[in-house]
């Protein structure tokens, strides 16, 4: 598992996202402000075109570029959150080999960015709702003896039931908090991205 | 959809083509960071003023650069927030030693943006950054549970007043204490009657039957807190004035600047129409109205509706409101 694994997940990464854009633009029409999708398609292109252009010694120094490329590409919330994941996912994973027990503490110091900058609580409608089962699940399989497919697989299947569970809620954060009681019954687009960008990983990174 | 556009993926950048052909007297636009810069900024001993968001709400903030208001503004992606690379290099660029204050709108994407430019730009130059977050719509319940109230029409009001303090010379911590002032002296409410389309969606965000209005909207298309049957224009301003009057305490006597904001999609006609109901309304509450804006000035694309702002204001407050401006979406007394 290296640094050619991890660009592949970036790269198929982009692919899922801008297939999605419409669909991510659709649920963001209904309780935001229709840019979702495109903003993480604009996003996610930077980071391939860097892709292209670099070689990359380590898996951090992929990771940190492609999260750096995000806060400074994509504006809006979504810019900054994802990006914070993935500058605090690389930083993790420098010096250190990539096993399913080091991706999981990656992945908890990327959430962790996330929660620094966006300040969101469980069940507050957020990509969170997908992140926080997410995690669990992942270090569950991993405690089963998982290798990093499988765990990563459990993650991607628990972030899409945190992103079925974000559809009764009433936002409290971001553009749909904004609605109030209206943003219940419609799926977060956040949630729905993060659940995209788990079930990438457990596809390419196995 | 049906816009003059080119390809939906150029839209800011070719706007900001234009914006710069048509004012080469006032500004310039460093098109690489998409910033719009007043012409002789940064100006010694001046507090550098800068503010920023998505584009689609034209002439904010853009259109607000020049004598009196702005130094510099930063245009994001239709209704996305600038990225912290612009609002950094805007920053430094403005400094010219006596600091430099952010004007935001309270959005989670404005606020985080603006948050780490602000630590970069004091990392990397040592630039002294201070912030105000505007925060006027009543629209929105604020809690300790929400991301707060959005930064709405008073943004507009700041600009000016604030603007024209700056102008004076004074220190950034007074600068940035007179922002927090009007903001807390502001309140806002808009409604729609037809929605907008952001060109990269392509379709209309939200779809509103003939006979119904949208009450409680924001500036992105994004939907309202109810959904009414269309009203007379008469109930309508007392539907937005109520929450208004209700909110801050304005009582008898005290005066305040009345800005009547246009969506985009709405004529002066309609707007000078529904002003004349608020002044009515006014009036019957015993509030003065010192100072008055009807016009189309933080817009949402082409939306149809209207947002009202009032800010309480005392003789300091209206003088800095009368001071010269001089941008291409607000100019007097230069």
């Amino acid at each position: 598992m290296g640094v050619d694994d991890f660009a592949n997940w970036l790269r198929d990464l982009a692919k899922t996202l801008h297939e999605n854009a419409a669909y991510l633009t659709e649920l963001d029409s209904a309780i935001g402000d229709a840019d979702h999708g495109s903003n993480m398609d604009r996003g996610f292109t930077a980071v391939v075109a860097v892709l292209d252009e670099s070689s990359f010694e380590s898996v951090d120094e992929l990771l940190k570029k492609a999260g750096m490329t995000l806060v400074s590409k994509v504006g809006g919330a979504s810019g900054p959150l994802y990006g914070t994941f993935f500058l605090r996912f690389g930083t993790a994973l420098a010096g250190v080999e990539v096993t399913p027990a080091s991706v999981g503490e990656a992945l908890k110091a990327g959430v962790g960015g996330i929660l620094a900058r966006g300040k969101a609580e469980l069940g507050d409608k957020t990509m969170y709702d997908a992140w926080a089962p997410a995690l669990e699940a992942y270090d569950a399989a991993v405690a089963g003896g998982s290798d990093l497919a499988g765990a990563l697989g459990a993650a991607a299947e628990a972030a899409a039931k945190g992103r079925d569970a974000t559809t009764p809620l009433v936002a409290r954060k971001g553009r749909a908090s904004y609605l109030g009681e209206r943003s219940a019954g419609h799926q977060d687009p956040g949630a729905t991205s993060t659940t995209l960008l788990l079930e990438s990983a457990a596809r390419t990174l196995a | 959809m049906k816009k003059l556009i080119n390809d939906p993926a150029d839209v800011v950048s070719e706007a900001l083509l234009g914006m710069e052909a048509a004012h080469p007297d006032r500004l310039r636009v460093d098109h690489e960071n998409r910033i719009v810069y007043r012409k002789e900024a940064p100006r010694s001993g001046k507090v550098g003023l800068i503010s920023g968001g998505g584009a689609g709400h034209e002439p904010m903030h853009g259109g607000f650069v020049g004598l009196g208001m702005l130094d510099a503004a930063c245009a994001g992606e239709v209704f996305t927030s600038p990225v912290p690379d612009q609002m950094m290099a805007a920053t430094k660029a403005v400094d010219a030693g006596a600091g430099v204050l952010h004007i935001v709108k309270n959005y989670t994407g404005d606020v985080m943006n603006f948050e780490m430019a602000a630590e970069l730009a004091a990392a990397d130059a040592g630039t002294e950054v201070l912030s105000v977050v505007t925060d006027d719509d009543v629209a929105v319940q604020d809690s300790l549970y929400t991301a707060g109230r959005r930064g709405v029409g008073v943004t507009v009001l700041l600009e000016k007043i604030v603007g024209a303090a700056a102008e004076e010379g004074r220190p950034l911590q007074e600068v940035a204490d007179l922002a927090k002032r009007v903001n807390d002296n502001g309140r806002s409410m808009g409604m729609a009657l037809t929605s907008c389309t952001v060109p990269a969606a392509g379709k209309p965000t939200f779809e509103l039957a003939e006979n119904e209005m949208e009450v409680g909207i924001g500036i992105h298309g994004e939907p309202g807190r109810h959904r009414l049957p269309l009203a007379p224009a008469k109930e309508i301003a007392a539907m937005l004035l109520d929450p208004v009057l209700g909110d801050l305490p304005y009582s008898k006597g005290d005066s305040v600047i009345a800005f009547m904001n246009g969506m985009g999609g709405t004529p002066l006609i309609e707007l000078y129409l529904m002003y004349n109901e608020v002044a009515q309304l006014l009036d019957r509450a015993g509030i003065t109205v010192a100072r008055s804006l009807v016009g189309n000035y933080i817009t949402s694309l082409e939306m149809a509706g209207c947002s009202i702002t009032l800010l309480k204001v005392d003789d300091e407050l209206v003088r800095l409101w009368d001071a010269p401006v001089n941008t291409p979406g607000l100019r007097w007394g230069a």
